[in-house]
């Protein structure tokens, strides 16, 4: 299945108006995802970035039916408003066919706080498509490190200093790999820097019937430390220095959607961004090895996961 | 025609569950609470109730469930006790805040540490300014009875709030009692379909849970409080219908036990009402003038009917099941309650706190005795003393 941009809707469920920063990737990563998601949509938002700067009473950003309850719970949120379209529908007290339900959440509330109420949904298999707009840190409260913020980074919670200088110790926590783990018919990674890669997988997981996760990658100027005009540029070095790795595993056959015979050095996308400014030769040295070798081991990695492999 | 069954509390509860025809149910299972939730899922997976059925992975996720839920239009209920209820605690202000009237069931229990599964009042009276209506049965066909209740005043649309039935963790959830069960079409005739002026719905979108600014919260609040205040008058009118379809009447708020014209009067909630109702009988055949209130309504907290119940008396002997730590000589969350309904008037009688059943220990008739001595003891210039009753030497 390929999406092509003539099909796509002039309307937009993500209006114009909202409070987010200039070049903000996470708010470019919605707005496609609702062209495609489409009027019968009910969205679910975690507390963060999106839900704060779309739904400020009493104005608000959405287009479609939407809630927010708390911070660590959209996969739940989500579960409750499919459960009551699931009884209400059989008991004949709404007409509504076919409902897309969306869960959305930034990767604090996704990797870190988040993700045992993702983990239950994705278990119990309700019919929600949970989107991860994955910007590296809490960025809502100030940028402070997430367990999903790559290693070597500056946030305001892992600061480089004269005892740690490399910033963020820890390596980025690889949660569409745990989604995977759990089974569900649908699991991809996207990045905003290829919009019809990210749209063509949303129509995929709205069309299979259960769970599905995507993993967005969305570039954040405020917090990475770089000009608002070059959220694209970032969001695709990302990709083609292989710090950001494009797949997508459909009922349990993976396939990477972005292939790069070979990968660019990721001292050009680490040089984009003040958060990396401090990293010496060495450590971008050791950056670099890390990517080549999670990169050569990627598809065998999954294969121990008892996925398939498509060529 | 109605029929008689002999039911433990837990299956009463889920028995209101299913006569109200729940759409909805999300639990996680936790003692004593556990049967109630087994049963709502024997049921749907027999058919014998259209409803779904989601095991959450955690109470907090339960909550969440069932108020998304209910936000889409779904009648919904749940049920959990002590820690489980504690890890709602942040959802229980956005169930009302988003004025989704979700339906709880409490077995009332001891929070950790020491880990008690044992009963007592700790766990609902730390949620008692949640915005949540909150009432306390006392017997196993008051259960049943007050989550149909629960499901009349929340969903009312001048009230539009969520609602705890408590039920003493053991005493009631374990224990079967020969109750009265009724036709379904008498719940149908007392408790009309859910439908809420909004829910989510594509063909008419709405945002639930926005951001409010300094600029709009408290009026956010406001409104709450006005739901919660509309809720007096709709328990009243809701028993009235209550009895008129049942046959079964109630005192809405606190029942009364030979208060008329008691010098001392005893003010209980829940199942160890019974205990003391059983003291006051014998001590008014042994020619004492006592008497006994007990609470049925908690929130909206019932202090015009409690300061005519009681502003006669001489004192006032006020039971708590839990314990505010810090308060006034660290008595309970009730007794402040009481005290405080009691301010402004001039006639006013002296107060006693007795703090009993902690953590699960026994309440006797011996104990409640010993309640009585502190009552008569009261010296008309002393203040007021915070009695533990049933402690080890």
């Amino acid at each position: 299945m390929s999406i092509k941009l003539s099909e796509l809707p002039a309307e937009d469920y993500f209006l114009p108006g909202h409070r987010a920063c200039a070049g903000c990737g996470a708010a470019i990563a919605i707005r496609l995802i609702l062209k495609v998601a489409g009027p019968n949509t009910i969205v679910a938002s975690a507390t963060g970035c999106i839900e704060v700067i779309s739904s400020l009473y009493p104005e608000n950003a959405w287009g479609v039916p939407w809630i927010h309850t708390a911070f660590e719970n959209a996969a739940a949120t989500a579960s409750g408003v499919e459960a009551a379209y699931k009884v209400l529908r059989r008991k004949g007290k709404i007409s509504h066919d076919k409902v897309n339900f969306l869960a959305i959440a930034g990767d604090g509330g996704t990797a870190d706080i988040g993700i045992q109420a993702l983990s239950g949904m994705a278990e119990r298999g309700h019919n929600v498509k949970y989107i991860c707009y994955d910007n590296e840190a809490y960025m809502n409260t100030g940028i402070q490190r997430s367990s999903s913020t790559p290693y070597g980074a500056w946030t305001t919670t892992s600061p480089p200093g004269k005892a740690i200088p490399i910033g963020k110790r820890e390596v980025k926590k690889d949660v569409a790999r745990i989604m995977v783990a759990h089974g569900i018919p649908y699991v991809a990674t996207a990045s905003i820097g290829y919009p019809l890669d990210l749209m063509r997988k949303v129509k995929t997981a709205l069309e299979i019937e259960g769970p599905a996760y995507i993993h967005v990658h969305t570039p954040c100027p405020t917090g990475w430390r770089f000009e608002s005009n070059k959220t694209i540029e970032v969001a695709r070095l990302a990709v083609q220095t292989g710090m950001w790795v494009l797949y997508e595993v459909k009922q349990g056959r993976l396939r990477i959607t972005y292939k790069l015979s070979k990968l660019k050095p990721v001292e050009e996308y680490l040089r984009t961004q003040g958060r990396f400014s401090h990293l010496t030769d060495d450590d971008i040295a050791k950056i670099q090895e890390d990517v080549r070798k999670r990169f050569e081991e990627f598809v065998e990695g999954y294969r121990q996961l008892g996925v398939s492999v498509e060529a | 025609m109605p029929k008689q069954a002999v039911i433990s509390g837990n299956m009463a509860a889920a028995y209101a569950a299913k006569y109200a025809r729940v759409d909805v149910i999300a639990a996680y299972p936790i003692t004593p609470q556990t049967t109630a939730i087994e049963y709502l899922s024997q049921w749907v997976a027999s058919g014998e109730l259209d409803a779904e059925f989601v095991p959450a992975e955690s109470e907090h996720s339960a909550m969440t469930i069932c108020i998304a839920a209910s936000a889409s239009g779904a009648r919904t209920f749940t049920a959990t006790a002590s820690q489980g209820l504690a890890l709602m605690h942040e959802m229980l202000y956005i169930a009302s805040g988003l004025r989704t009237p979700v339906v709880m069931m409490i077995g009332n229990r001891s929070l950790s540490s020491p880990l008690s599964i044992w009963n007592d009042h700790q766990d609902s009276m730390a949620e008692r300014d949640a915005g949540w209506i909150q009432m306390y049965a006392e017997n196993v066909q008051e259960t049943f009875d007050m989550g149909l209740m629960c499901y009349r005043v929340g969903e009312d649309s001048r009230v539009m709030l969520p609602a705890m039935f408590c039920i003493d963790g053991f005493f009631l959830t374990h224990t079967y009692q020969n109750v009265v069960l009724p036709d379904q079409e008498q719940v149908d005739e007392f408790l009309p379909p859910y439908s809420p002026k909004y829910r989510l719905d594509p063909s008419n979108p709405i945002a639930m849970g926005t951001v409010g600014d300094p600029r709009w919260y408290m009026e956010f609040a406001k409104q709450k409080v006005e739901a919660m205040e509309a809720a007096r008058g709709v328990v009243e009118e809701a028993h009235r219908d209550f009895e008129k379809i049942f046959g079964r009447r109630y005192d809405p708020f606190i029942e009364r036990f030979h208060c008329n014209d008691a010098d001392y009067i005893f003010i209980t909630m829940g199942s160890v009402s019974g205990t003391f109702r059983h003291v006051v009988r014998e001590l008014r055949k042994e020619g004492a003038s006592v008497g006994l209130v007990r609470i049925r309504t908690f929130r909206p907290f019932p202090y015009e009917e409690l300061r005519e119940a009681i502003s006669g008396a001489k004192v006032v002997g006020i039971v708590d099941r839990s314990i505010s730590f810090g308060a006034m000589k660290s008595c309970g969350p009730l007794f402040l309650e009481v005290r405080a309904a009691l301010y402004e008037q001039e006639k006013k009688p002296k107060t006693v706190n007795l703090i009993l059943g902690i953590g699960g220990r026994d309440t006797t008739p011996s104990m409640v005795r010993e309640c009585f001595k502190k009552l008569e003891s009261v010296d008309e210039r002393r203040e007021f003393d915070v009695f533990w009753i049933g402690l080890r030497e």
